[in-house]
């Protein structure tokens, strides 16, 4: 294995721009975290109006949700970078990588939210009523404290998902792991070795969370269920 | 009319119809403190919605019914009064991620706003009296059908409920689970809740209630003694329907 690294000078190509792989590496992570925590606030936000809301909150958030999963994440890029421009909105990429990808997630993770709160048997909703609580409280106490915990597998498969689904930010150059392999690779024109590079340092990211989130699922797990 | 400040509490000709389907035509009885009745009848003629009305998780199109002093209909602190009623029904609706314990400090903390220490106190008494001391720690998941149901028990009566309703509580139970819960509501009964129970367990009707309330097809077609209804039913349809549950579930009373 060392051998055959050594061979296509991997080992070489990647001391050598180390600085930047791990730059790009910092700004995935980074990105990936920040939209992943903001987008699962939104998330739930509109999770809880879609499903909660009065009419016309319910109509915004489900035409929210239903726009954002039809149409490509590329295509949302595109619009936040070269269309809001000519309407006086200048975004730098980063800007619009942070945004993108935010709006972005937070629409998923509203659909899996809501199918986490509908998940919740109508017996618990008639229980906490009975015992007089609100509306409000039974939502807080009751139901998001178990929607969360079923949205948590849900919840890993989107954090995979974004974790390479930013890769896309190099399109609208942001400097992310994937732009940096490419400014590494317009320079030294080793286009495959470095995209392998950028493919190992993505898998190990990916099988690390995998294996952290997998810790977080079986400590937060309500005893006796799966 | 019945004197409405008499009774704990007292439904007078209450209406409900969902869509086309009248379920309800007209429902009047009352219920003193310390008093025990139980609703039996036919699948879907209305038993549970006159509970789920009670305590207006149902809202009846017409009729009154007082708590005491306060028109549940039209009163305005209706999460005041739902903690005056507890409610025990089929499903138990236990809150899946919360301990037994929890379950039964939750509506103390959240809703009587009971300090932590305190509550935890209270609710463990409350579990004590349902027999369930050793599952304290234990999530729902994890307990039988006859636990959950008795957890349910507890959970009610800690909010100190002046009246408990009890809706068919142990039909989802196994056979050899029903005795657990029906003892916890015999003791209950006995020590002078007052309760009003839809079920179909005959034998625990004939040992504690003062009166059964035949309804079919949102009526009540007879009300009487436990002695009277088991011994001389006057409608013939009593005398029906009766007849038919000792084929399913033998005689009641015999204990």
């Amino acid at each position: 294995m060392l051998e055959v690294l050594t061979e296509f000078m991997i080992i070489d190509i990647f001391v050598r721009n180390f600085g930047r792989f791990m730059s790009g590496l910092r700004f995935t992570i980074t990105l990936t975290l920040v939209v992943m925590f903001l987008g699962t606030i939104l998330g739930v936000i509109l999770a809880l109006g879609r499903s909660y809301g009065i009419k016309p909150i319910s109509w915004f958030c489900t035409a929210y949700i239903e726009i954002i999963r039809g149409t490509p994440m590329l295509a949302q890029l595109f619009i936040l970078y070269f269309a809001l421009p000519a309407y006086g909105i200048r975004l730098s990429a980063v800007a619009v990588a942070y945004l993108g990808f935010t709006l972005n997630c937070a629409a998923y993770q509203a659909e899996y939210t809501r199918v986490s709160i509908e998940s919740v048997g109508a017996d618990q909703y008639k229980s906490a009523y009975s015992l007089g609580m609100k509306r409000w409280q039974t939502i807080l106490f009751i139901v998001l404290p178990q929607a969360v915990r079923w949205s948590i597998p849900a919840w890993t498969n989107e954090f995979i998902y974004i974790l390479k689904y930013t890769s896309l930010a190099y399109i609208i150059g942001a400097p992310d792991l994937m732009t940096q392999g490419k400014f590494i690779a317009s320079r030294n024109y080793q286009f495959f070795r470095v995209y392998l590079i950028a493919a190992i340092i993505y898998l190990i990211i990916v099988l690390l969370s995998t294996w952290i989130i997998d810790k977080i699922e079986k400590k937060f797990k309500i005893p006796g269920f799966g | 009319m019945e004197d409405k400040n008499r009774s704990l509490l007292n439904i007078i000709d209450l209406k409900k119809s969902f869509g086309d389907n009248l379920v309800l035509d007209g429902i009047s009885f009352s219920l003193d403190t310390g008093e025990n009745k139980v609703i039996i009848g036919p699948s879907g003629t209305g038993k549970s919605t006159v509970l789920n009305c009670v305590n207006r998780l149902v809202v009846p199109d017409g009729g009154e019914i007082w708590l005491e002093d306060t028109e549940i209909i039209s009163c305005n602190n209706i999460n005041e009064i739902r903690q005056e009623i507890g409610y025990v029904f089929q499903g138990f609706g236990l809150f899946h991620h919360l301990t037994a314990l929890r379950n039964v400090m939750l509506g103390l903390i959240r809703v009587k706003k009971v300090p932590k220490k305190e509550a935890k106190e209270q609710a463990i008494a409350k579990l004590e009296q349902v027999g369930l001391l050793d599952v304290l720690d234990s999530y729902p998941a994890q307990l039988s059908g006859g636990q959950k149901q008795r957890v349910a028990i507890a959970r009610a009566l800690a909010m100190e409920p002046k009246l408990m309703l009890f809706d068919e509580p142990t039909s989802a139970l196994d056979p050899e689970l029903i005795g657990e819960v029906l003892n916890v509501m015999k003791n209950l009964a006995r020590e002078g809740m007052t309760m009003l129970v839809v079920t179909h367990e005959m034998g625990f009707a004939r040992a504690v209630s003062d009166e059964i309330i035949f309804m079919e097809k949102g009526k009540i077609v007879e009300k009487s003694s436990p002695e009277k209804m088991f011994k001389q039913p006057e409608n013939p349809r009593t005398r029906e329907f009766l007849f038919k549950l000792d084929e399913l579930y033998g005689k009641g009373g015999e204990e």
